[in-house]
């Protein structure tokens, strides 16, 4: 694996404690689904959310074990399996209800598509296709962005990203994501503001984009 | 909470064994009367009253006790696996969202786990509490509303650097210890 931008420990310390909006969830479980070296950075996160937890502590009232005990399952557990191998990561794949060809595309114009996914309203996550050499509309960030490669590349003014790759893009960040020639490029997008559009025309369809 | 005789935290691996292997019930009542209490100061933190925190914690252990067997000890303490089903769990009630979890987590060893990377990573943690416990109370404090859910995530964006240098160390060996353990 030649996955070469990461996500930062903000957000996998944020994964970690749960503070999240959902679709920053989503994007931060793909991106792990993909990559060990954040997973590892992760466990050590979730770690002192377990060294925390061993300081805490209200007593239960009484007769909570008893309750407890009442309600244990007594039946062999369900064995594990394991996600059947695809070309979405096994968390995005059960937003999209099945791998790629069940994506329920939209064009947004200039052969670029999306597909808006259904999570919480405090941010947005949406897949996005750009066909090869294309790009998507030069913008800046109202707030976070988070776009993580799931086929294909695309560059812009600070680099290219590979599958698996993750671009972090804030406030100071304007671009122009341009799609690799070579293939059609496959991203998940998650923001929890709208963007900022420097021409007219995405500025105008922005309201029926969702962007 | 603190100076309880069973605070080895390798003592509660062993707990987890008991209700995996033979549904030890003696076992989940000594991991219920340390954990219960814990997961329901966790959920309280969160801004929730007391009776519907305990019926959070609860669940949490109903869940323990159901996923006995997926636990994996050279990956997490006990504690720490505990924390992450109170935090999806959480989730789950309090702000009605999924929670995407990734592919290849499942907490679930394909064999018996070696005994030295276990021991190492229990005691690894136990020192990792020990760094928290020590920090100045400010930092502490801001680590803990981050975990505990009383921060939106901006703010901790904001204000997470100091600590997190502070136990940048204890993080860094963590992670090289973890990340053996999961090679
Ligand atoms: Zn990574
Ligand atoms: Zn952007």
């Amino acid at each position: 694996m030649t996955i070469k931008h990461h996500l930062t420990e903000q957000l996998l310390m944020g994964y970690a404690a749960g503070t999240l909006p959902e679709a920053f969830n989503l994007v931060v479980a793909s991106h792990l689904s993909m990559c060990d070296d954040c997973r590892a950075t992760l466990a050590a996160y979730e770690e002192i959310g377990g060294a925390l937890l061993e300081e805490a502590g209200v007593a239960m009232s009484t007769g909570g074990l008893d309750s407890a005990l009442a309600r244990l399952d007594t039946r062999a557990p369900e064995p594990v399996r394991p996600a059947a191998p695809g070309a979405l990561p096994a968390p995005l794949r059960s937003y999209v209800g099945g791998d790629v060809d069940a994506i329920r595309w939209r064009s947004v114009g200039g052969g670029v598509k999306q597909a808006i996914l259904p999570t919480s309203e405090s941010a947005s996550a949406r897949l996005l296709f750009i066909p090869a050499g294309a790009a998507v509309p030069d913008h800046g960030h109202r707030g976070m962005e988070l776009t993580l490669v799931l086929q294909g590349a695309f560059a812009d003014e600070t680099d290219r990203f590979v599958r698996g790759d993750v671009e972090v893009a804030d406030q100071d960040l304007e671009h122009m994501p341009v799609a690799d020639i070579g293939a059609d490029c496959i991203c998940l997008a998650a923001t929890d503001a709208p963007l900022r559009f420097t021409s007219l025309i995405p500025r105008l369809l922005q309201p029926f984009l969702k962007i | 909470m603190k100076g309880t005789k069973r605070s080895n935290a390798t003592d509660w691996v062993d707990h987890v064994r008991r209700i995996r292997d033979r549904q030890d019930q003696q076992a989940f009542r000594e991991l219920f009367e340390h954990f219960a209490p814990r997961v329901k100061g966790f959920v309280m933190r969160g801004g929730t009253d007391a009776a519907f925190a305990e019926e959070c914690a609860q669940d949490v252990m109903a869940t323990l006790w159901r996923k006995a067997h997926l636990f994996d000890p050279s990956r997490a303490s006990v504690s720490t696996w505990v924390f992450t089903i109170a935090r999806n769990r959480k989730i789950d009630l309090i702000r009605k969202q999924r929670r995407p979890e990734p592919e290849d987590l499942t907490w679930g060893p394909e064999a018996e786990p070696d005994q030295a990377d276990v021991l190492g990573l229990q005691q690894e943690t136990e020192e990792l509490g020990r760094a928290i416990a020590a920090l100045p109370e400010k930092q502490r404090n801001l680590i803990e509303k981050a975990y505990f859910g009383d921060l939106s995530h901006s703010e901790i964006a904001e204000q997470t650097g100091l600590p997190l240098g502070t136990i940048k160390s204890r993080i860094r060996l963590a992670l090289d210890r973890l990340r053996h353990a999961m090679k």
